[in-house]
């Protein structure tokens, strides 16, 4: 027994371990980025009609198709307006709840629920805050004195509303890793600069924040993922509505792969989106490159 | 003074943060007349709970759900710990660029693959099983990343020791390595958890029927076929569907936080 175990090269066992990961990951990530690729260049087979070559055609279609410009459009404006959001009030929780300050396990208990909550759940609640009339949103505008509005149901507030949504859900999950990143740095530090005489927010802007870079960058990364993965929410509040106009491109391919059922299009608009995410992570790996030659 | 202003500022932003779920609490625990009224004096009330809880088969739900986390929680410890040792313990060929393959998936997750994968279970056969929503999430890159950069930071001299005692690797990573990983474990495993309880898209592709569907699509059929507008009782079903989640949170705090930090930071 001993002797077979002594025979058994160690690169057979590490591949024989690696093995039942590998067949998975294969099947379920590599193989469909690629086939994914591949059958965008091929129409989508119908009844009676197998799938033909088509080449480029679906990017050409892409290319003049107006939904697709503005799910695009949409998801940059999604992405820009909730991550540098979620971001700083992430920070600024992060800083709150690391003082010793009364009720704080409290506080940090309320930033951090709606991250454990599901989206669609999330997504079902503030549904309801913004239904026009008696939702909550209108019932605090009408204190203000502000007409009602149909929130979800107009071009201008929809995407908005749901960048609200997603605020709300994920600055608390920031946050965790900010007030991981505090805690780590040394209290001597800021103590240091305070007898130099320095005041709170120099010390904040020239000892922490630059000490919590690898941080912002691991939580930059982690939203823009987000931004382009998560659309739960669309599908529960607005479905792209009214007219496109809180289609974000995730859902834009829900939409005409699993709706219309034109998947090879829905293959190629697949592509763009895997683009988008190679870019975020070409874009991490060049910027850790600067940080550690900046060491 | 600023101490006090600072605490101020964070009760607030706690409040505002905490207001939404408050109201909806409200919604469900009140008759439909108070939904969005004020009342001190409003009754109380669980029958929203029980109207919700019988106009859907959640408990099939639920059984789902609860098969759907465990199934993968358990393929991805017992996958994720097999590739992390190897990746942690082992040396051969095609190591470093198997790993970065691993990592691909860090960025293209199977969230957004849906179309393909779609085709590839209807192929396999399993559409509509709970098999189907799980699969493409067992191979965790994720976990087997965390694991590995646990386990090489166990000292060798351990693994040696075993060894000497006559474990084979099999046995050295039961006795070694598992063992000391135990809260790496524990943070994967409440974030693995609360990740498919709470996922939503891929489910609501792969199923099509109440035996394989998990509590988030179910939520969704009921929330937007069954019920009109009765926003007590879909508020109430909101929060049947978080609830065991949030029940397990709010005894687990302490935990979760920590889990979610240690995840991060690797």
């Amino acid at each position: 027994m001993a002797v077979t175990r002594a025979t058994t090269p160690p690169a057979v066992v590490g591949w024989l371990l690696l093995l039942p990961a590998a067949v998975l990951l294969v099947a379920f990530t590599h193989y469909p980025a690629v086939a994914t690729f591949y059958g965008s260049l091929f129409s989508t087979p119908r009844a009676g009609r197998p799938a033909v070559w088509v080449g480029l055609e679906h990017y050409q279609a892409m290319a003049a198709d107006t939904v697709f410009w503005q799910s695009l459009r949409n998801n940059a404006l999604y992405a820009l307006g909730t991550i540098p959001t979620s971001m700083a009030l992430a920070l600024l929780m992060a800083v709150l709840v690391n003082e010793r300050l009364r009720g704080r396990a409290l506080v940090r208990l309320a930033y951090f629920t709606p991250t454990i909550l599901p989206m669609i759940a999330v997504a079902n609640i503030w549904l309801f805050f913004y239904t026009p009339g008696y939702g909550l949103v209108d019932q605090v505008m009408r204190l203000f004195g502000a007409p009602s509005h149909n929130w979800l149901g107009s071009r201008d507030t929809a995407l908005a509303c749901l960048m609200v949504v997603t605020v709300w859900k994920e600055a608390g999950f920031f946050m965790i890793f900010y007030l991981a990143a505090l805690q780590s740095i040394a209290p001597v530090l800021g103590e240091a600069a305070a007898i130099e005489g320095a005041g709170r927010w120099y010390v904040f802007r020239r000892v922490t924040f630059p000490l919590l870079m690898p941080t912002t960058l691991f939580v930059l990364v982690n939203a823009v993922i987000n931004s382009f993965r998560l659309v739960d929410h669309i599908v529960v509040m607005t479905k792209g509505g009214p007219d496109n106009a809180s289609s974000l491109l995730l859902y834009y391919i829900y939409d005409v792969g699993f709706k219309f059922w034109d998947t090879s299009y829905a293959a190629a608009l697949t592509v763009v989106l895997l683009v988008v995410l190679a870019s975020a992570a070409i874009g991490q790996f060049l910027l850790l490159e600067r940080r550690i030659h900046y060491r | 003074m600023r101490r006090g202003l600072e605490t101020l500022a964070a009760w607030l932003l706690g409040l505002l943060w905490i207001l939404p779920l408050a109201y909806a609490v409200w919604t469900a625990v009140h008759p439909r007349e108070y939904s969005a009224r004020f009342v001190v004096s409003a009754p109380l009330t669980l029958q929203n709970f029980v109207d919700a809880w019988n106009a859907a088969p959640f408990a099939r739900y639920v059984l789902n759900t609860a098969l759907l986390v465990t199934l993968v929680l358990v393929a991805q410890l017992v996958l994720c710990t097999l590739a992390a040792y190897a990746f942690a313990r082992f040396e051969f060929a095609g190591r470093d660029v198997a790993f970065l393959l691993v990592l691909v998936q860090l960025m293209i997750m199977p969230d957004v693959l849906i179309v393909e994968n779609y085709r590839t279970m209807s192929r396999l056969g399993v559409l509509d099983t709970v098999v189907a929503i799980g699969l493409p999430y067992m191979a965790s890159a994720f976990g087997i990343f965390l694991l590995r950069q646990t386990f090489k930071t166990i000292p060798k001299e351990l693994d040696e020791a075993a060894r000497v005692e006559g474990a084979g690797w099999l046995g050295t990573l039961w006795r070694v390595y598992v063992p000391l990983a135990r809260p790496v474990y524990l943070a994967y495993a409440l974030v693995s958890v609360s990740y498919h309880w709470n996922n939503f898209l891929w489910p609501l592709i792969a199923t099509n029927s109440v035996t394989s569907r998990p509590l988030t699509v179910g939520l969704q059929v009921f929330a937007s076929t069954d019920q009109g507008v009765d926003w007590s009782i879909i508020t109430a079903a909101t929060l049947l569907t978080s609830g065991p989640l949030l029940v397990a949170f709010l005894l687990f705090q302490r935990q979760f936080v920590q889990s979610f930090m240690r995840a991060g930071i690797r």
